[in-house]
């Protein structure tokens, strides 16, 4: 077992350099100067253009730039931005709440609907709950979601006005982040509304990141389902007398959770690509609108800064995920 | 199809393997519908000049913003409405077909391409050549896929052409790790040690041996990335980094109408509704390519 974990994290060595390698040559790839670019329109004197190349480290050897910027990195140094002067790792993790507490609620709203479409489903095979529940699921997976939430917008907020259109929460409440989760926060403050407030503002961009996840694991659990539901183990429990929904719920279900469970933690990047969409159109103050914000205004230490720490979150996910699926089934190990 | 030469009488009747794998596609009817909306799709991307009633920039300012027809205030000239600069919806529409079968083509083609190269390569390739690769995949799968196209369109400038280098490099890991695993299942078989014994070259054991053995998976991922590629392009349209206005590509028409939200849902809906119908109708074929390509799925 412990071999079997040392070498998932000696692969996850090289892939971390590499994306480090790859975020460090995005500013050095870009078309033009970096520093007449952060300079704008006003441009510079030819001496603070200097000074400015000495103190970024241009003037050094590539390689030698590298190094430094690995340094940086692993010190937690991942540069200011050009825009607010700010580092661009407090930057992250200022807006990182509002992304994961978005996450967390698209995932729950996922599960909680697309486990039971899925047994039920699997249960039904081939009849018309598996057919209308799958047909379903196939939309759902094949939907372009920055045009469902424009649907959504319409018909909840537009013609039946029920939700907000865009932010975190209503202008008429204040309060000190505490955990950096809305929902919590608004509840601690102990102001009238604030939560209610918070739940509106949260509800569609919910909906619209857990789409496709929902319909992937409607689809997995199916799938998974059919595969444990013809098990000897499952025609003993029904043999004993045993009710369809302990068979089903309880004996089958528990098996086919393991794929399920490996989907979900896999589907950390599709999350985070829905992310971008959907605070995009929100305006939802979270790392993937910051991400989009920064390519538009040419912010390049937070595109270089957020690509490396999202990528690097995925990897620690995965690998995680890895680990995990290697404790619960044993078989893995030994490939 | 012309005159056929008499089947060899030792052969029993095996169903030829094209055959063979319409029959169990036809199997599936979700699969059969979405390849006719498919193939109206294909059919419309081809005569879109000569179907549209209209050019596709083509303003009729008079009537901007106009309803669709059966809605009151609409007229049969503009069947599907008309834009706030008053073009004609369906002409757009019909246009953009044009823009995400090709984007679909191309981003399929390259990825598959070069994916498949890579993946033999490595599987053919001594081990720290093959984990060289594999590690530069990772790291390329490391990155949410839209997020990397952002970037990568961010560097090169935002284009069509652009999204779709930035796509097709974006899903070409897909192909070589499927590529890989499947040859190197392969490479163990009797018939590869025995064309290699007879002296078949590298090149000839890669795209002739066993290449053709493992197309089974590569075909259900290209039409997966090909419904991929659509709609990332489309996302990458919608962020303002894909094709730029006035080009009719379905997501910049939807970024462009954005703003009418609340006042014309004919100009939001029906670029959506195109990207879906035809995603979905790609998806359904989909399924029904891997129920007929896979033999564990096969009477199953």
């Amino acid at each position: 077992m412990l071999g079997f974990v040392l070498s998932r994290l000696l692969t996850f060595i090289p892939t971390f350099l590499g994306v480090t390698l790859i975020s460090f040559s995005f500013i050095r790839a870009l078309p033009g100067d970096p520093i007449i670019v952060m300079a704008g329109e006003r441009g510079l004197t030819d001496e603070r253009y200097q000074e400015l190349v000495r103190q970024y480290g241009f003037d050094k050897p590539v390689f030698q730039q590298y190094l430094d910027y690995l340094w940086g990195v692993l010190h937690g140094d991942l540069g200011q931005s050009f825009v607010t002067k700010r580092p661009v790792w407090d930057e992250f993790f200022s807006l990182f709440p509002a992304t994961l507490e978005l996450s967390i609620c698209a995932m729950i709203f996922a599960v909680a609907l697309g486990l039971p479409a899925g047994v039920i489903a699997a249960v039904n095979r081939g009849k018309l709950p598996d057919r209308a529940l799958m047909s379903a699921a196939l939309v759902g997976y094949s939907m372009p979601i920055f045009w469902w939430a424009l649907l959504l917008i319409i018909l909840f907020s537009g013609m039946l006005g029920w939700t907000p259109v865009s932010g975190r929460i209503s202008l008429l409440y204040y309060f000190e982040p505490v955990t950096g989760f809305m929902l919590i926060d608004s509840l601690l403050s102990g102001q009238k509304g604030a939560f209610a407030s918070a739940a509106s503002h949260l509800a569609l961009p919910t909906v619209v990141l857990g789409t496709i996840p929902l319909a992937v694991i409607a689809r997995q659990t199916r799938s998974a389902m059919l595969e444990v539901l013809g098990e000897d183990y499952i025609r003993t429990a029904r043999a004993k007398g045993l009710s369809p929904a302990r068979v089903n719920g309880v004996h089958a279900l528990r098996n086919a959770l393991i794929p399920v469970v490996t989907v979900i933690g896999l589907m950390v990047g599709t999350l985070l690509a829905g992310a971008i969409l959907t605070e995009t159109i929100f305006s939802w103050p979270g790392i993937g609108k910051w991400m989009v914000d920064s390519i538009f205004r040419r912010d390049y230490p937070v595109v270089q800064g957020g690509l490396l720490l999202i990528a690097t979150m995925v990897m620690i996910v995965n690998l995680t995920v890895d680990v995990l699926y290697g404790f619960i089934n044993p078989k893995i190990r030994r490939r | 199809m012309t005159e056929t030469a008499p089947a060899p009488l030792a052969a029993p009747a095996r169903p030829s393997a094209l055959r063979e794998f319409f029959h169990y596609f036809a199997e599936n009817r979700g699969a059969v519908f979405g390849m006719w909306i498919f193939a109206g799709f294909v059919f419309v991307a081809a005569f879109a000049p000569w179907i549209a009633p209209y050019g596709p920039a083509e303003q009729f300012r008079d009537h901007a913003l106009t309803p669709p027809a059966w809605v009151e205030g609409g007229s049969w000239a503009f069947p599907l409405g008309t834009d706030p600069l008053g073009r004609d919806m369906l002409s757009r529409l019909l246009h953009g077909a044009r823009y995400s079968f090709f984007v679909g083509v191309v981003v399929v083609t390259v990825s598959a391409a070069g994916g498949v190269l890579i993946g033999l390569i490595s599987a053919f390739s001594p081990k720290w050549l093959d984990a060289a690769i594999m590690r530069v995949m990772d790291i390329i799968l490391a990155f949410p896929s839209l997020l990397l196209a952002l970037v990568l369109v961010a560097i090169l400038g935002p284009s069509l052409t652009n999204a779709m280098i930035a796509i097709a490099l974006v899903a070409q890991p897909h192909y070589v790790r499927l590529t890989r695993a499947s040859a190197l299942g392969e490479l163990q078989k009797d018939y590869v040690t025995a064309a290699r014994v007879v002296g078949a070259r590298l090149p000839r054991l890669m795209f002739v041996t066993v290449l053709p053995n493992c197309l089974a998976p590569i075909i259900v991922q290209a039409a997966l990335s090909f419904s991929t590629a659509i709609l990332d392009a489309a996302a990458l349209g919608f962020l303002g980094m894909g094709a730029q206005p006035p080009t009719p590509e379905w997501g910049t028409m939807l970024a462009e109408a954005r703003e009418f939200i609340l006042r014309a849902w004919w100009v939001v809906t029906f670029p959506g509704l195109a990207i879906l119908i035809t995603v979905l109708s790609i998806n359904l074929m989909g399924d029904g390519l891997r129920d007929a390509l896979d033999p564990k799925l096969k009477r199953s």
